[in-house]
């Protein structure tokens, strides 16, 4: 965070001492970031081209868009296990439109623009549920989602009777393979959301809630926090990004398989919170941070696979280099 | 002293914590069937030294005997080991298991010895309770009954470890009045025993009832220790306060200016306010540039009292009027928008957000007020921040320094901050100085002063006596959850104050059989 003005920036002198510590947590992340990059540049062939970029990005993007609203909900001292089931049921939901033959839906005009929205009203809608048995009913949140973790891709699994889903439709596919300006519409979808959700944490009311709701929620209430609508709206907000992520899945592989659909989702979403310094005890939310821990895991993976070591293995060296990355970091 | 060697003798116990010594003298003596009454206000020692004899801490140097061979015990289990059991208020059992397995938790019977046995088990179990005047299914998770039984099931497995002195620690806290009656009956019966039992708690009632003698401490040191019977509540009072019967009134020592105020507008009335056991029957009222302090002993309803004001607790019963019209805080919120604003005691748990900044802590309850839309105006806050630190006089590095790096002083003028910065027109301040160095508790006091001058309404919890004779218009005195009496300024002195805090207004029933 620069400061932006003249009197901030005399302030943030003093400041330093105590950003200090801060900086150095954030720097870990960007440091081992460089050097994956920088590994690259020398033994990978062919690195630097648009085209190991794009599919670097383009790979990354879905995790990037799950993990900012995982970001939020780790902030306010929760968890959401429930993202990538939420994924395989947008997933499922959009094709059930565009390729339905009821007479409403055979125009296109209605059919794609409703597969766009519905199926992210119905994950945002999901996420309030999450968010009611975490404020009203007190369940530990990693308890209330998982209830959706469990049930969701069997949701998923019933509403397209098991079957895979596979279609062609390229105006439904725009989300995931359009290319405006030569860049892939879901990396412009992640730069977005990511710019949206830092700039959202630092200067709007709710940003101030949520780090205030998870850095002390008896504190926060007794000042007139919201508490249970800070934290109910999280949920819905991961919950919305988990199922645009979905779309976007469904649209680069041209089918629906309630069975793949976002799976282990959660798990990549919270490594790259974790991995980009954001404390799972709550009261930060380093949103720039959950990209550069999202890059770092999608490059490890990438580094590992074209230099030829098998999947099996990159996994543990995966884990491996996350444990180190959360490690340097710790407070 | 009782002519036998008492089971429990502990001698100069001294115990220090990082910048703070906790005990410094103290002392404690229980005979062998005794009930004895540990007392003392907030940061007495009795706890540490509970803790001290129950193996949880370790003291600095002093001695302990118990049944004439002195210990020093390393942890609870050794102390259980030894004959001391302990009984927190908060039962620490383990609620999903079984009764019968809570009680035998650690020292199973066993056959071949491996196998569990149950049947055994069960058994003892409930003969120990129907003992106690209990019967239940031991086989139940102990989780499914109510916390009175938690706490039976304590007292049972106390007693089925052999365990010469009990100690309580608040076990009424959470019970209600025919709970406390049984519990009352248990102790009896261990008393019969030959069982000691040290019995903590702030019902003066029932150290009145139950206990033989009584230890008095206060600020780490020992202060008196007499048979319960030859200490009236005054003394008593007097004593945990550390003012003696009939001492000149000290000099002026608070920030406070004691000028005259014109009470204005009636802002908050509350009528019999009601809820639990903790809170019985509170009547108050708040005018606009008033302040009226609260006073009363540790857990006489001061803080639940704020609570219920702010909308933070619901009341179960009696009526609470804002500007003299019904009302009902449904949360703090309401409260805040009313224009109440509340300092909590713990700064810790309930005021600062540790990890934000000065100036995050400072604007957290104005947010709405400084945005636009949903989004903060950087200018609007930093003004705000800017002015308050200014005018509170708030030493910090500045305003982007975390809070928790201040000292509490300085934490505690960021809380009031919070407050002052939405022009609040009454303001909830539970213990504003506690923890606060001299200089700071000064310039807090002068504050207070001022702005109910410029007519904010002040409702003041303080467990310093200068500052409800000093610093308030009008003082409510609780006791076990009541409002028993108001005193105006021209009656505000030590004397009439403690006296208040100790005995005014009990039922007639009561003082018959109290001492004189």
């Amino acid at each position: 965070m620069l400061p932006r003005d003249g009197a901030a920036s005399t302030k943030s002198r003093f400041a330093t001492g105590a950003g200090l510590a801060a900086l150095g947590r954030r720097y870990g992340a960007l440091a081992a970031l460089a050097l994956l990059l920088l590994y690259n540049l020398l033994f990978t062939r062919n690195f630097l081209s648009t085209q190991t970029l794009y599919v670097n990005l383009t790979q990354v993007a879905t995790i990037v868009i799950v993990a900012v609203g995982m970001t939020l909900v780790v902030a306010t001292g929760g968890i959401d296990l429930s993202v990538g089931s939420l994924m395989a049921i947008a997933g499922a939901l959009a094709p059930l439109i565009f390729l339905s033959q009821a007479p409403a839906l055979s125009n296109p005009a209605i059919a794609i623009p409703l597969a766009f929205v519905l199926p992210v009203l119905v994950t945002a809608a999901l996420g309030l549920f999450n968010g009611v048995l975490v404020t009203s009913y007190r369940i530990q949140p990693i308890i209330a989602t998982l209830v959706l973790y469990i049930a969701g891709r069997g949701i998923a699994q019933v509403m397209t009777n098991g079957y895979l889903q596979s279609f062609k439709n390229p105006a439904f596919q725009s989300i995931g393979l359009g290319r405006p300006l030569g860049i892939p519409v879901q990396v412009i979808l992640m730069l977005i959301v990511v710019a949206v959700a830092a700039w959202a944490v630092r200067s709007t009311v709710f940003g101030r809630y949520v780090l205030a709701v998870g850095g002390n929620e008896a504190a926060a209430r007794l000042a007139g926090a919201p508490v249970s609508s800070v934290k109910r709206s999280v949920y819905v907000i991961s919950g919305a990004l988990a199922g645009i992520a979905g779309l976007i899945v469904i649209a680069i592989n041209s089918a629906s398989d309630a069975n793949l659909v976002g799976q282990n989702m959660e798990l990549d979403a919270i490594a790259a919170v974790a991995v980009g310094g954001t404390p799972l005890t709550g009261g930060r939310a380093l949103v720039i941070g959950t990209l550069v821990g999202a890059l770092i895991i999608q490059l490890i993976r990438f580094t590992l696979i074209s230099n030829g070591v098998p999947y099996a293995a990159a996994q543990i060296i995966n884990a491996a280099i996350i444990l180190g990355a959360v490690y340097i970091q710790r407070p | 002293m009782p002519s036998s060697q008492p089971l429990l003798q502990m001698e100069r116990i001294v115990k220090r914590f990082p910048g703070v010594k906790a005990l410094a003298e103290a002392r404690l003596s229980v005979g062998r069937g005794e009930v004895h009454a540990l007392v003392g206000e907030n940061g007495a020692g009795k706890s540490t030294l509970i803790k001290i004899l129950t193996g949880v801490y370790q003291r600095d140097s002093g001695s302990i005997t118990l049944d004439g061979r002195p210990v020093a015990f390393l942890s609870p289990q050794q102390a259980q080991a030894g004959g001391v059991s302990t009984i927190y208020q908060e039962v620490n059992l383990v609620p999903l298991r079984s009764v019968a397995e809570n009680i035998f938790l650690g020292r199973e019977p066993r056959r071949y010895g491996i196998l569990l046995d149950r049947r055994r088990m069960q058994h003892e179990s409930a003969a120990l309770l129907a003992g106690m005047g209990l019967q239940i299914d031991v086989t139940l998770p102990l989780g499914a009954y109510p916390i009175a039984v938690q706490q039976m099931v304590a007292v049972a497995r106390a007693i089925s470890t052999r365990s010469q002195l009990v100690v309580m620690d608040e076990p009424t806290s959470s019970l209600d009045e025919r709970e406390v009656a049984r519990l009352f009956e248990v102790i009896r019966r261990l008393k019969a025993d030959g069982v000691s039992v040290i019995f903590v708690s702030h019902r003066f009632d029932e150290l009145y009832t139950i206990c033989d003698r009584v230890t008095i401490m206060r600020d780490g040191h020992t202060i008196d220790e007499r048979p319960m019977a030859q200490l009236s509540r005054l003394e008593l009072v007097s004593k945990m306060l550390g003012r003696e019967l009939g001492a000149l009134q000290r000099a002026h020592t608070t920030g406070f200016a004691a000028a005259e105020r014109d009470a204005a507008e009636l802002l908050v009335e509350g009528r019999s306010l009601r809820r639990g056991r903790a809170l019985r029957d509170v009547s108050l009222s708040v005018r606009a540039g008033e302040i009226v302090g609260l006073g009363g002993l540790l857990g006489s309803g001061r803080t639940e009292t704020a609570r219920v004001l702010f909308g933070a607790d619901k009341p179960e019963g009696g009526e609470l009027l804002l500007d003299g019209k019904p009302a009902r805080l449904r949360n703090p919120r309401a409260a805040v928008r009313v224009g109440i604003g509340f300092c909590s005691e713990d700064r810790k748990a309930e005021g600062i957000i540790p990890q934000l900044s000065v100036r995050e802590n400072l604007t957290l309850a104005a947010l709405p007020g400084l945005a636009r839309l949903g989004v903060v105006s950087r200018e609007r806050q930093q003004a705000l921040v800017d002015r308050f630190i200014k005018r509170l006089g708030i030493r910090t590095t500045g305003p982007e320094q975390q809070i928790r790096e201040l000292s509490g002083g300085n934490q505690q003028k960021v809380l009031l901050a919070r407050w002052l910065c939405l022009n609040p027109r009454l303001l909830i301040l539970d213990e504003p100085t506690r923890g606060i160095d001299v200089g700071a508790r000064a310039e807090i006091q002068r504050l207070i002063d001022e702005l109910a001058a410029a007519g904010l309404g002040v409702l003041m919890i303080s467990s310093e006596l200068e500052e409800l004779t000093e610093g308030c218009d009008r003082v409510v005195v609780l006791r076990d959850g009541r409002s028993v009496a108001e005193l105006p300024r021209a009656q505000l002195n030590e004397a009439a104050l403690v006296a208040a805090i100790a005995n005014a207004g009990r039922p007639p029933e009561e003082d018959a059989n109290a001492t004189p």
